[in-house]
């Protein structure tokens, strides 16, 4: 299946900033993170066409996908 | 002296609806009140302390009056925190709950508003309160320097019109978010990392957890970004800026939303949080 995958701010670095991207169908964000070696534990906001998901949520095809880091600075 | 006659007094030394900050000066003295009281009275009689004269035309005396009557948790007083004392008790805000159980230490000079190598070593409530003191005494500070808990913070928040978040750590802010939710009051989310910030408003009866993962180690990419000069500037003045537009009941406030900046790419992107 394909998806959008859109990273932001240091996932960038790297990677990409928006990228269509072919994977197997019931790959969780979890899975599909690791793929592109984001550290799970790093990951702040998540969300699968415009709403939040969990690591676990399995992606329909065609899905656009958003990565944020983890902000905890203060 | 009776409040109508401290409002004679700061009428017969007002220069149109203006008060002059040597004549609130003056009416303390004369009233034994608190300089807190005098500007209270003289809002309460239409009077414009004049050193809220540039607020004008953005607040009116109303509006002043209702900031001189909140009361605003600021909660951490290190990279935001600064900003968010500096901004709020410049504002009018009349009274501000500090929290924070750190002293200032050399590796925030880079960034904290209130560190200066004169006061390292000294607690951080206890400089915000020195300058809040010195920028506007008419403002209270009501300082605790303890760390905030799910366990203390019922305790330190009661009776806040809302709280701004200065923490640095992601698991308290959990904590501290399921405080406001629990004393429904409105929580101004704002968190940062190198160039990068966000921001967002948690109204009582919603829950901005989501941007607050849960991970092992309760912090996010800060600590391998850091913290530079301008990005706890920003944050914390849109913090501020919400926290006005709560008080006031006025605009549009960001809360359903969270507002990400990336201070690199110069680009903001606004996405909806639920």
């Amino acid at each position: 299946m394909k998806l959008t995958v859109k990273l932001f701010a240091t996932f960038r670095q790297g990677r990409f900033a928006e990228a269509e991207l072919e994977l197997a169908e019931g790959t969780t964000l979890g899975s599909l993170a690791d793929g592109l070696r984001i550290p799970r534990e790093e990951i702040g906001i998540l969300m699968v066409g415009g709403r939040h998901a969990e690591l676990a949520h399995r992606p329909a095809p065609g899905d656009v996908v958003a990565i944020f880091p983890l902000l905890g600075g203060g | 002296m009776p409040e109508a006659a401290l409002a004679d007094f700061l009428r017969s030394r007002a220069e149109g609806d203006l008060l002059p900050w040597a004549a609130q000066v003056e009416g303390a003295a004369r009233s034994g009140a608190g300089l807190a009281e005098v500007e209270l009275a003289a809002l309460r009689a239409g009077l414009l302390p004049a050193r809220y004269r540039r607020n004008r035309s953005t607040l009116t005396v109303e509006d002043q009056l209702r900031l001189h009557l909140s009361r605003v948790g600021i909660v951490g007083c290190g990279g935001l925190g600064g900003y968010l004392v500096e901004e709020l008790a410049r504002l009018g805000v009349g009274t501000l709950v500090l929290v924070d159980p750190d002293v200032f230490e050399e590796h925030n000079l880079n960034r904290q508003l209130l560190s200066t190598p004169a006061r390292l070593g000294a607690a951080k409530v206890e400089v915000a309160r020195d300058r809040v003191a010195e920028v506007n005494p008419a403002a209270t500070v009501v300082a605790h320097r303890e760390a905030l808990s799910a366990a203390n913070g019922a305790r330190l928040l009661a009776g806040c019109s809302a709280v701004a978040d200065g923490l640095d750590s992601v698991r308290v802010r959990r904590e501290l978010a399921a405080v406001c939710r629990g004393l429904g009051v409105p929580l101004v989310h704002g968190a940062i990392a190198g160039w990068y910030g966000q921001v967002a408003v948690q109204l009582p009866g919603a829950d901005l957890s989501p941007l607050l993962r849960e991970t092992p180690g309760g912090k996010g990419i800060e600590t391998a970004l850091g913290n530079p000069a301008f990005t706890p500037a920003v944050v914390a003045s849109l913090q501020v800026a919400e926290v006005a537009k709560l008080l006031l009941g006025r605009g549009k406030a960001l809360a359903g939303r969270v507002l990400h900046l990336d201070l690199l790419e110069m680009r903001f992107e606004e996405l909806p949080l639920g």
